[in-house]
């Protein structure tokens, strides 16, 4: 058995004195793992860094086994954030968030074309903006996607600005008033767009993040019995904590 | 035929980090064949290194003594702390003489697929130390890495009060390096760094 593709690196985890475990995403095949003998030497070890974009021929004797790897690094994605704390949280994330999400050898097209594009804008000043809206597409591409169309409760599609955690459905002004304590923010610019927002509002997109964050730990993290993956964990507290500083 | 005792030196020198147990044969062989002048000798040294080397409490170093010899030394900068992963990078900062300040080792770094949190990292000794009235600058010398970067930035996060500069070590072109035999990464993170001259 073998295939040609390419793929995101979503995890390489160390195996043996030299091998690696890695794991990719790929258009075609889905979030796939490989051997690739070599993989955490010195020299490959650059290569197999969340978030490059590599070519990729998987071979293995039989289709369910897990196969070894040949890899060739295209983009090195990471290496352009390292010192960038706040955009190097949001690419590993991402990688985390996907690699707890989606089941192995599920072909997403979608979600690979998603997650290709905000690497891809991760340079852009909206990357934050993208990373929420790419959750609540990931959201959706498995099934539990929000209806941020109108509202759960009038059926109005202006002022909407929260969201039911019941039945995850805009709650408009009115409607939501008395329940507000109970409903999860929905900010502005999920509802009208990133030119709506001319400046970072680190408020707005930690509401985002955690109201994405509430819908994935209970559909998503669930499953998993450590939950929220550490890096989404350690992104949100840097948006918090951007929030407490712009706010002083 | 091998008898018990070569079998079990064989064993324990294929766990060694680089040798599987046809190499472990060999070193094996080459033991038993220069017993006087190096396979006992060898094992003195082993006994003494086990009973008398130890982890220093400071740093993490390891060294016979505790404090070790550099956290002692009084000609180091003490208002300088370097923090790498592991003694091994110590070791390789040291060889090259550059640096004269102390150490701080931080026994790896995060990493959620290994379940390596930042209870599992010298972290707290190490804000302590930054906090110290001598020290300015803590010098963060973690891997060019993911993990590696998302634990230096996590610690100048943790140090952001502490009242000391917090720098890392640059990334880019090596001394004898040639662009087109460089990887992508190391490329790319050095145009990006370029700086005037």
């Amino acid at each position: 058995m073998n295939w040609s593709d390419i793929g995101i690196v979503l995890s390489a985890r160390k195996h043996g004195e030299g091998s690696a475990i890695v794991s990719l995403m790929t258009p075609a095949h889905g979030r796939h793992a490989g051997l690739v003998r070599g993989g955490s030497g010195k020299r490959a070890r650059g290569i197999y860094e969340a978030g490059n974009l590599v070519s990729v021929e998987w071979r293995a004797r039989l289709e369910d086994h897990l196969g070894a790897f040949t890899c060739e690094l295209l983009q090195p994605q990471a290496a352009l954030y390292l010192d960038d704390s706040l955009r190097l949280a949001g690419l590993s994330s991402a990688c985390a968030v996907l690699e707890m999400a989606l089941p192995e050898r599920e072909p997403h097209p979608e979600i690979y074309e998603s997650l290709f594009s905000f690497i891809a804008n991760l340079s852009e000043d909206t990357w934050l903006e993208e990373y929420v809206r790419w959750e609540l597409d990931l959201l959706a591409d498995l099934g539990f996607g929000l209806d941020l169309s109108s509202c759960a409760s009038t059926g109005q599609s202006d002022e909407l600005i929260y969201v039911s955690p019941k039945s995850g459905q805009a709650v408009s002004t009115n409607a939501g008033e008395p329940y507000k304590d109970k409903l999860l923010a929905l900010p502005d610019f999920l509802m009208n767009g990133l030119e709506s927002a001319p400046t970072i509002d680190f408020n707005a997109l930690y509401l985002g993040l955690n109201l994405t964050g509430y819908f994935m730990s209970r559909h998503v993290f669930i499953h998993h019995k450590n939950g929220e993956p550490p890096a989404r964990t350690r992104l949100v507290d840097r948006v918090k904590q951007k929030h407490t500083i712009s706010s002083r | 035929m091998t008898t018990t005792e070569i079998d079990r030196l064989i064993q324990l020198l294929s766990k060694l980090p680089g040798l599987g147990p046809r190499s472990a044969r060999r070193a094996a062989l080459h033991l038993i064949k220069n017993r006087e002048s190096l396979m006992k000798p060898l094992g003195l040294a082993m006994e003494a290194a086990a009973e008398n080397v130890q982890t220093c409490s400071t740093c993490g170093n390891l060294d016979t003594a505790n404090p070790c010899a550099i956290c002692t030394d009084v000609k180091r900068d003490t208002a300088k702390i370097c923090v790498v992963e592991e003694v091994a990078d110590l070791w390789a900062l040291e060889r090259t003489a550059s640096f004269n300040g102390l150490y701080h080792i931080l026994g790896g770094v995060l990493s959620p697929l290994d379940g390596v949190g930042p209870d599992d990292l010298t972290l707290d000794s190490l804000i302590a130390r930054a906090r110290g009235d001598e020290v300015t600058e803590i010098i963060l010398a973690t891997s060019a890495t993911v993990d590696g970067k998302t634990t230096a930035h996590y610690i100048t996060d943790r140090l952001e009060d502490a009242g000391v500069t917090v720098s890392a070590l640059a990334h880019g072109i090596p001394v004898g390096g040639e662009l087109d035999y460089l990887d992508d990464g190391t490329l790319s993170a050095a145009m990006k760094e370029r700086r005037g001259i």
